[in-house]
């Protein structure tokens, strides 16, 4: 698998073969892709260690405690817990991308997924593993019919999926709420907090902590392994070779480079917009599962919320590619790992914001700014190999 | 046209040449525009006309020669200093902000203020008086999605003339204008010249050049032939000079045409939303074996017809690929069919731009590339090498991205694609547009090749010379419907143009 953490984003150069002349860009672009990542850590760096001047606090000694509390076993385990959720989030919206489709909604299709799959789940009784691939399937279904509606809108009506998805986040919030006050609710006596009737134990995802301790590790009291972060390496996994491999990648990642291109040479780029709007939800619906079937076993009114819009930035960070979005979901729940190592040591935990934000600007400024460095290099190079300048048609 | 001649020129350009890499796109071009005068410019596609006004108006800057206003020497770095020296140009596009009134459009980026703030007053009063003066008159408080294209047009030339225009370059003002709005604009051009503007007039409409400009000056292949005085040359001569002798002829065809159709076009009409006829009940039929170029003046419907026949468009009417009834199809299923598509503009089209060669190679071939679910990459890698042998293509390799190769090479690209997996019919658009003289010959040869080798081809080109020399048989296409059938052993490119612009040959 080609990473192309540079260059254009949206592509992946093909595996450098020898007596390929064109290997040598390849090799310049690997270049270029180590670039991009250093120049935006740099910066990145270099402004929130200004925030933290500002504030008073030295900024290595606050770096040093975050690594040295980030690190500990308890910490990683729970830094890949919560990595996994903003990894399919990231996905669900990266896909979006692909297409040039911006789906805002991932946060109200998973929250009305994970509603519904609650309430499905608790409602039948089934074996283990047909119980749980029973509730991935509603969720599934549910994240995508609810970015199907904006799918529809935009093929249909062309309406911006933008503002139809975010429109649609309100709504489903509402919806999710009426139900949850109404026809899903499970009365607790003693508690204020309205949720679903838990799970049945049989679609209770297991942890992987018998995994690790067959591999000798102590798990640290009270932490586990969650077992989704399977699901999500094959998602992750089937997301590439789906998008880079299959011929519906093809057409989709056609689309979104030129749409009158895709459309000319026979791609129904409405039909496209349905299509990628209703996978996008589909993986929207997964996001709130590692917590459902892992962790509350219930949908209630503490269900975690805005793993959606995190997405974003995390599909950002990690330039629409599956293993750039993994290392954005782990370094992204890192850092709100650490927001309370920062609180300890009496910096503000709005610090942590900061950095996520100004991670996200960097790397997406520096790699515009590698990509074009790249363009106007390869476009060099071509010209120096053919002994010519780079052509430009006449206007 | 009486004082015309006696007076200073306003703006000349002395030896201009300007060159992109491996095209000379101006050489050693001659102009001198005088006050009151309406200067034709004419050329055929690719000729030099864009740039050459682009020069002038300051967006490109001449390799070698002198641009003088006044007799002043001037160097102009960009549009904004040919406006200060009064020269101002209307695109062919409009470039109007709809949801703004038509004076708020006319002043934006120029605008007048008293004390830090809009001066609306002094704008309507300059606006009413330059409107009356040179028969321009629009309401200045109307909003311009309100306007018609006649009227946007008119808004153009005030916005122009606000800024103090002694000299305005109008580029094809005429191809978006129905017939009595281009006599309202030949009315106002000339109240323009009774005052002392001057005007340039790029065209490839002979007959309306001679009708409106007081002289034409010819461009071919990028320098300035001659400027004759329209009084004294008819259509045809100016067609001669356009075109020339010099242009490289396309190959000799070589055995005649099948009989069998590929193609069978009855009946075919698009309509705009307006409903508007732009491709009016179209039949026509290719056959194997066969080059059917459709000749025209660009804007004659020859886009719509071919975007209809792809199925990118609603038509009503019925295409038969073969015997088989493919009027309801999608656009996919037809290039599956076996149709082929070398799009006018590669760019927008034909390519992907930030892709790889052999992706590229994929496109609009996605069904024949697959192995299954998957794309077949190790089949699509072989044959874009095999392409990239065969046609000449000039790239380092097929991991390049087609943005880096030039536009010669990257059509050999689209050609070698479209001509892959024996297709039945190659719809063919400006196949040679913006190519060199030396890829021109190769696509040439290409083409030729395919159609003797059975293809029916359907060749749409600005380039009569293009079109005698490959077509087996021309179709004249005016204002959406075909208009004149001509033998390509018979036609000359001066009866050809005759046609296209629908004077009697």
């Amino acid at each position: 698998m080609t990473v192309t953490a540079g260059g254009a984003p949206s592509e992946a150069p093909g595996p450098v073969r020898p007596g390929d002349r064109s290997s040598r860009f390849d090799g310049e672009r690997l270049l270029l892709a180590l670039a991009a990542p250093v120049l935006a850590a740099v910066v990145a760096l270099a402004v929130s260690s200004i925030a933290l001047a500002v504030n008073g606090s030295n900024p290595l000694f606050v770096y040093k405690t975050m690594l040295a509390e980030g690190t500990d076993l308890r910490s990683i385990l729970i830094t890949v817990n919560n990595g996994v959720p903003l990894f399919l989030a990231g996905l669900a919206v990266s896909i979006g991308f692909k297409m040039s489709l911006f789906n805002i909604g991932v946060e109200g299709q998973y929250q009305l997924a994970s509603l519904l799959a609650a309430a499905a789940g608790a409602a039948v009784s089934l074996p283990g593993p047909i119980h749980i691939a029973f509730v991935i399937a509603v969720a599934m279904l549910v994240g995508a019919l609810w970015a199907g509606i904006a799918g529809v809108l935009k093929a249909q009506r062309g309406v911006s999926e933008v503002i139809s998805t975010i429109m649609l986040n309100i709504i489903a919030g509402g919806i999710a709420a009426y139900l949850l006050a109404t026809y899903l609710q499970e009365r607790v006596v003693g508690s204020n907090n309205s949720s679903t009737p838990e799970l049945p134990k049989s679609a209770w995802f297991p942890t992987l902590d018998p995994v690790l301790e067959a591999f000798g590790i102590t798990m640290p009291r009270g932490t586990s392994l969650d077992g989704f972060v399977l699901v999500a390496i094959v998602v992750g996994i089937g997301f590439f070779f789906l998008v880079q491999r299959s011929g519906f990648g093809f057409d989709l990642r056609a689309t979104g480079m030129s749409r009158s291109a895709a459309l000319a040479s026979g791609i129904d780029a409405k039909r496209m917009t349905v299509k990628v709007m209703l996978l996008s939800g589909a993986l929207a619906g997964l996001v709130g599962l590692p917590q459902l079937l892992g962790d509350s076993h219930r949908y209630g009114l503490d269900f975690t919320a805005g793993l959606g819009l995190t997405g974003i930035g995390v599909a950002l960070l990690g330039r629409n590619n599956p293993v750039g979005i993994a290392f954005a979901a782990l370094l992204f729940a890192f850092l709100a790992r650490s927001s309370g190592t920062l609180q300890r040591i009496d910096v503000p935990t709005e610090i942590y914001v900061i950095m996520q934000g100004t991670i996200v600007l960097s790397v997406v400024v520096a790699y515009e700014v590698i990509r074009r460095i790249g363009v106007a290099r390869s476009e060099r190079a071509v010209g120096v190999a053919l002994a010519t300048k780079p052509s430009q048609d006449p206007a | 046209m009486s004082t015309a001649e006696v007076s200073a020129p306003v703006v000349e350009l002395t030896g201009i040449t300007k060159r992109f890499p491996g095209v000379v796109a101006n050489r050693d071009v001659h102009l001198s525009i005088h006050p009151g005068q309406v200067h034709a410019v004419v050329g055929e596609n690719g000729a030099g006309k864009s740039t050459l006004m682009k020069i002038l108006y300051g967006m490109q800057r001449p390799d070698e020669g002198i641009i003088t206003v006044d007799g002043e020497p001037v160097s102009f770095r960009s549009a904004g200093d040919a406006i200060a020296a009064g020269i101002g140009m209307v695109h062919q596009h409009f470039m109007l902000a709809d949801n703004l009134t038509v004076l708020e459009n006319i002043v934006l980026g120029a605008e007048p203020t008293r004390g830090g703030r809009l001066d609306t007053g002094a704008a309507r009063r300059t606006i009413t008086e330059l409107g009356a003066r040179y028969g321009l008159e629009v309401d200045p408080d109307v909003l311009v999605e309100a306007l018609g294209v006649g009227d946007r047009q008119r808004v153009e030339i005030l916005k122009v003339l606000f800024r103090g225009a002694r000299v305005l370059i109008l580029d094809e003002p005429t191809a978006v204008l129905v017939p009595q709005e281009v006599d309202e604009l030949f009315a106002s051009l000339a109240e323009l010249r009774g005052q002392g503007v001057a005007v340039v007039f790029i065209s490839h409409k002979l007959d309306e050049v001679l009708q409106v400009a007081d002289a034409v000056t010819v461009l071919r292949a990028g320098t300035t032939v001659t400027t004759v005085d329209p009084s004294t040359v008819t259509a045809h001569q100016l067609a001669e000079l356009m075109v020339g002798s010099e242009l490289p002829a396309p190959p000799p065809r070589s055995g005649n045409p099948g009989t069998e159709a590929a193609l069978t076009v009855t009946g075919l009409s698009v309509r705009t939303p307006q409903g508007r006829a732009v491709v009016d009940d179209v039949s026509m039929t290719v056959h194997r074996r066969e080059i059917v170029g459709i000749a025209g003046v660009e804007g004659n419907g020859q886009v719509e017809l071919v975007e209809a026949l792809l199925g990118l468009r609603d038509a009503t009417g019925s295409v038969l690929l073969g015997d088989t009834d493919i009027s309801s199809w999608t656009t996919r299923q037809r290039r599956e069919a076996g149709i082929g598509y070398i799009p006018e503009d590669r760019h927008r089209q034909g390519l992907l731009l930030s892709a790889p060669l052999w992706e590229n190679r994929v496109l609009g071939h996605q069904s024949s590339l697959r192995k299954g679910f998957w794309i077949d990459r190790k089949a699509a890698r072989a044959d874009t090498e095999r392409i990239v042998a065969e046609c000449g293509v000039r790239t380092p390799g097929v991991s390049v991205p087609a943005f880096a190769l030039s536009g010669g090479n990257q059509q050999k690209l689209i050609v070698g694609r479209e001509l892959s997996g024996s297709p039945s019919l190659l719809i063919a658009s400006h196949p040679t547009r913006g190519v060199d003289v030396g890829a021109q010959a190769t696509l040439w040869e290409q083409l030729r090749q395919a159609r003797d080798a059975g293809l029916a081809v359907l060749l749409v080109s600005a380039d009569l010379e293009e079109l005698i020399g490959l077509s087996d048989r021309l179709l004249v296409m005016l204002r959406g419907s075909l208009v004149a059938t001509l033998d390509p052993a018979t036609t000359t490119t001066q009866t050809l143009g005759s046609a296209m612009t629908g004077a009697t040959a």
